[in-house]
């Protein structure tokens, strides 16, 4: 065999490429010689964090990835879930963190592109982006850049390839200043015969690359020294890839047409490391080998190297194995949407990725080894030093405010409590007219058309209690997002993540990254939701300190019929308000304590008891099923007083409510206690609501009454509940509504 | 009646104005590729929103080089129906179906939000059911709204009576605030001078249905139909 | 071949947002003295050519038709032979 190996490896290139000294043995034990340059390049990064999980997959295992509803687990594209009627939804999420740290516009455009490809890539269409997103403070300047530019980013990608962006959350905290935090999710809808994997099966078949052409864009390792790479080529490439949505949106349509074809074996988006693993991850699954000739692979600049255009990452490109003779059949749809379709190789049963230029060959390594002897690392772990200090807090020396309406205000200007409409009116969150429930909900509600079907999506994750304790905190990112479908009338199916930490060599942070893992599957498995894929991002660092960590929850959940569903926003005076769930003295890592006490992430944070939860979460569900609920809402950030006055806000109605003073006053309006749902419901059906949350054996109390244009808070005296209420809030929701409104665009202006 | 649903690449309210013509009139629909040349058989043709060529150049102004534009023309000049939504209306003013420009939105942001539109004219094709000064709630998607012409064809415009729908609140007043764009005159749709051609940037296809909160779209679908109806008895 | 660099920009008589924010943007920095900022698009079209007259009648006619709109727009070019 001709092995371009002439030039042998210089010691320590493959440091430089990122593999350690045994990781490069492994290598030469598996080939039986050293690599190449190619097939070096290769390894490293395959083997790399990113592609191989090989920190992360051990703990990973311990998420649940069953359940009657789940057609795709993880290691696909993306994870499918079922929804009746032989349709289901996929949907997966994924961090693009680095790239917009550094150029926030292309950054967070290109993690949206790459997500709609990894849902469309499976054969369906895309329905609907959601955003998780995580800055610095917004009195920086820098942090209104990156956010400006993010959130245009989103918009410029989103909007273009006419895919709504219909939710998520944003979140400001100092921990993410240097290094924020873009997480998108992708939902899509599929029938289920139309489902695509990402196999290259049956040899003989044709593999070909189709798409935009490929260019020195995101090559890894750019800095690093050899003979292939000069000075000059490295100017020629740009650390961030450019987005072009319309090149996806074409590639988006005639990849669907194509999958409807019939020709289509296998298909997978070039992402991460683009021809590598595309090409390996497809032969691995499917036990085969694959032959490309990297001469035929159409290319944006001249002197493309075999290195670079392996390990291009250039956007809008997918790898697409076909039927042996359909070949002219997929040509000419990609031709009649303007794209080019090129056969480069094809499939072999030898379970080699075989790499020529021509008659030579460049490389050749079983595909296998890339994708599944990849070293995994048992990393130390142990308890974070800072945790015994931020976890300290005496609430004896947090004085109670004299004045609660200016604390609710000034909670309700908060930029993680006031309106997100500055963000999500850049985004079009209507196309498609699937839009049911638009964005500034719990969960965005999207129909399915031709059915009485809705999904309901929302994305989670508290990081300030993850960061106080990652246990717990894993388990309100599940425990909430479920409960924000449940408000919508919507049972919880399944969940797609995003674990975003900081440097796992470091025993402290991988401690927070197991904990939080730990946390997330045993809520997965009580709620019955289990995890269908999502991703891992490490090293989310700047100058030795870590961000919170922040383990994004993407969640979707089923409304069977639309006609039941639930919003927030109080409905008609005279409805009755209840509470379900109970509200303790749990300040610990609140909103209300960062903002008026200046304690950011400080004490323990609220705890969650999975049993109640999914009682809690159970009773609402089919309390709004039986018809008995007109609104619903969680209570999450800035606590019931927060809750009501967004309710009040979306309704544009006020409300009157009495409580027992039974805990400190401040915990009883601002604690952020767990397992909450503020509902509402019509005087009529009052009895038979509570009847039936006695029968259901969840804690709840009523309120008060939906009325009147101010939300007017009184507390009884808990050792004398007949005596004088004393109204420690009342404020016009027309005022409450303009501060909470205008707080975001008011600090961008 | 028939419709047809111009496709450009790039287009991506295609399907919602398919479905939403289907939902308010329940009459037949074919979309019409950006290559054909012949628009025989079609009473109305929908020029729909999107990103026509990536909007790389200027918005619309590529698109207006597909063929099925010069039939489009053609189709219009014989007095044939023609709708065009927001990146639809870009396209008719780049093809000099309707006269003016579009400038990027005044606050440099792209808008998506409901907003209420008075209905200044309700005798052309598309407003015919409408009452006169009926304000309807539209939402509007998009980040190239700023409407402008120059002075004398402001005064022609308004002279002939062919702006259509002015951003209004919702009791149908218009004021500098309600004007989400900066568009000149607070301007969100005209037509031509005959009135079978219309230009809009809201979307009545995304308000056409009780289910997505908001049906005040349909009665523009329905006014085409009642046109087409009356013209063919 | 002829190589015409062209400048669009929107006319002095339109307003131009995104100039008007790069102005302010601007005095914000501190450059008091920038009266104006106009943004506009900047464009390189190679033509095969060797009749220079004939060139510049195709770049004209490039810009009318398509690559400006004269509603809005004003173009300059220059041409070179490369």
């Amino acid at each position: 065999m001709a092995h371009q190996n002439d030039e042998k490896l210089k010691p320590g290139t493959w440091k430089e490429m990122g593999l350690t000294d045994e990781e490069f043995q492994k290598i030469v034990d598996i080939l039986g010689r050293e690599p190449n340059f190619v097939e070096l390049g290769i390894f490293s990064v395959m083997w790399s964090e990113h592609c191989s999980y090989k920190t992360s997959r051990p703990v990973l295992n311990l998420f649940p990835t069953e359940g009657e509803h789940i057609l795709q687990g993880p290691g696909e594209n993306a994870g499918i879930v079922d929804i009746g009627d032989g349709q289901a939804v996929a949907f997966k999420m994924e961090s693009h963190n680095h790239p917009s740290a550094i150029e926030p516009y292309q950054g967070a455009a290109t993690g949206v592109g790459g997500i709609l490809r990894d849902v469309f890539t499976m054969g369906a269409r895309p329905i609907a982006v959601l955003n998780s997103l995580r800055f610095g403070s917004l009195e920086s300047a820098r942090t209104r850049y990156l956010f400006g530019g993010v959130v245009s980013g989103i918009s410029g990608y989103g909007n273009c390839i006419g895919v709504p962006t219909v939710g998520g959350e944003v979140f400001f905290a100092p921990s993410y200043e240097e290094n924020p935090l873009v997480n998108a999710m992708c939902v899509g809808l599929i029938d289920h015969q139309d489902i695509k994997k990402g196999v290259a099966s049956g040899v003989g078949n044709p593999v070909m690359v189709v798409g935009a052409r490929t260019g020195r864009d995101g090559i890894h390792g750019a800095t690093f020294a050899s003979e292939e790479l000069s000075e000059e080529s490295a100017d020629k490439r740009p650390a961030v890839q450019v987005g072009d949505p319309f090149m996806e949106k074409l590639l988006l349509e005639a990849c669907l047409e194509v999958i409807k074809s019939g020709c289509v074996v296998g298909i997978q988006d070039m992402g991460a490391a683009g021809l590598t693993s595309s090409s390996c991850e497809m032969a691995s699954r499917a036990g085969t080998g694959i032959e490309m000739d990297l001469a035929l692979v159409p290319r944006r600049e001249k002197g493309m190297t075999p290195y670079e255009l392996m390990l291009s990452e250039s956007q809008e490109r997918m790898l697409v194995v076909v039927k042996e003779g359909t070949e002219d059949t997929v040509k000419e749809i990609f031709t009649k949407w303007d794209l080019e379709a090129v056969v480069v190789g094809q499939v072999t049963d030898d379970g080699m990725l075989r790499l020529t230029e021509g008659e030579q060959v460049v490389a050749e390594m079983p595909a296998q080894a890339l994708t599944d002897e990849a070293p995994v690392y048992q990393r130390p772990y142990s308890e974070p030093e800072y945790l015994s200090e931020a976890r300290e807090l005496s609430l004896v020396n947090v004085p109670q405010p004299d004045d609660n309406e200016k604390v609710l205000m000034d909670l309700l200007a908060a930029p993680n409590i006031a309106s997100k409409e500055w963000v999500y009116r850049q985004y079009d969150h209507m196309v498609g007219t699937n839009t049911v429930v638009r964005p500034g909900s719990d969960g965005s509600v999207l129909r399915v058309k031709g059915t009485k079907k809705g999904i309901a999506l929302s994305t989670d994750c508290n990081a300030r209690y993850c960061y106080l304790n990652p246990y717990e905190g894993g388990k309100i990112a599940v425990a909430e997002a479920a409960r924000n479908l449940v408000c919508s009338g919507a049972k919880p199916l399944a969940i797609t993540n995003c674990l975003n930490f900081g440097n796992p060599e470091k025993p402290g942070v991988m401690w927070q990254f197991r904990q939080a893992v730990q946390g997330m599957s045993e809520a997965c498995r009580q709620l019955n939701t289990p995890v269908t894929g999502g991703n891992v991002s490490f090293y989310n660092e700047t100058r030795g300190t870590a961000v919170y960590p922040t383990p994004t929850v993407g969640m979707v959940g089923l409304i069977e019929d639309l006609d039941k569903r639930c919003t927030q926003d109080f409905k008609d005076a005279g409805d009755i308000i209840l509470m379900v769930g109970e509200t303790k003295v749990e300040l610990g890592g609140s909103e209300y304590l960062s903002v008026v006490h200046g304690m950011e992430a400080k004490g323990t944070p609220p705890e969650l008891d999975l049993e109640l939860e999914q009682q809690v979460q159970q009773s609402v569900l089919e309390a709004i099923q039986k018809g008995l609920v007109k609104s619903a809402h969680d209570c999450s950030e800035g606590g019931l007083a927060v809750a009501l006055a967004e309710c009040c806000i979306s309704g544009g109605i006020g409300a009157e409510i009495y409580s027992i003073e039974s805990i400190r006053g401040d915990a009883l309006l601002f604690s952020e206690s767990q397992s909450r749902i503020a509902i509402t419901t019509s005087e009529n059906n009052v009895a038979e609501l509570i009847n039936y949350l006695t029968a259901a054996g969840v804690p709840f109390t009523r309120l008060g009454t939906v009325g009147g244009s101010n939300l007017k808070i009184s507390l009884l005296d808990a050792g004398c509940a007949t005596g004088r209420p004393r109204t420690v809030i009342n404020l016009p929701v027309s005022e409450m509504e303009n501060r909470w409104r205008e707080a975001i665009a008011c600090l961008m202006k | 009646m028939k419709f047809g649903v111009v496709v450009f690449p790039g287009s991506n309210c295609d399907a919602d104005c398919f479905h939403a013509v289907q939902a308010a009139t329940n009459e037949p629909v074919e979309y019409i590729w950006h290559k054909t040349d012949n628009l025989e058989g079609f009473d109305c043709i929908i020029l729909p929103g999107g990103f026509s060529y990536g909007d790389y150049l200027r918005v619309g102004a590529i698109a207006r080089f597909s063929p099925v534009m010069d039939a489009v023309i053609n189709f219009a000049k014989g007095g044939g129906l023609v709708l065009g939504i927001c990146n639809g209306f870009q396209v008719l003013l780049e093809a000099g179906l309707l006269p003016g420009a579009m400038r990027r939105n005044d606050n440099l942001q792209f808008i998506c939000e409901d907003t209420f539109l008075k209905v200044e004219n309700n005798g052309t094709p598309f407003t015919a059911l409408c009452q006169e000064n009926q304000v309807l709630k539209v939402p509007v998607a998009h980040g190239d709204g700023n409407y402008y012409c120059g002075e004398e064809t402001l005064k022609e415009l308004q002279q002939n009576n062919q702006v259509v729908f002015r951003y209004s609140d919702s009791t149908g007043e218009v004021t500098p605030k309600t004007n989400p764009n900066g568009s000149i005159d607070s301007i969100a749709g005209i037509c031509n001078k005959e009135g079978n051609v219309l230009g809009m940037m809201p979307h009545p296809e995304r308000c056409a249905e009780e289910l997505l909160g908001n049906a005040d779209g349909e009665i523009m679908f329905k006014s085409i139909l009642a046109t087409w109806q009356r013209r063919v008895r | 071949m002829y190589q015409a660099k062209i400048y669009i920009t929107l006319r002095k008589s339109v307003l131009d947002p995104q100039g008007s924010a790069v102005t302010k943007s601007l005095h914000a920095m501190g450059y008091d003295n920038v009266n104006d900022v106009r943004v506009g698009r900047y464009l390189v079209v190679d033509v095969d050519t060797t009749d220079k007259e004939a060139a510049e009648k195709q770049v004209q006619d490039m810009c009318n038709k398509l690559l400006a709109n004269p509603v809005i727009e004003d173009y300059t070019f220059e041409l070179a032979e490369v």
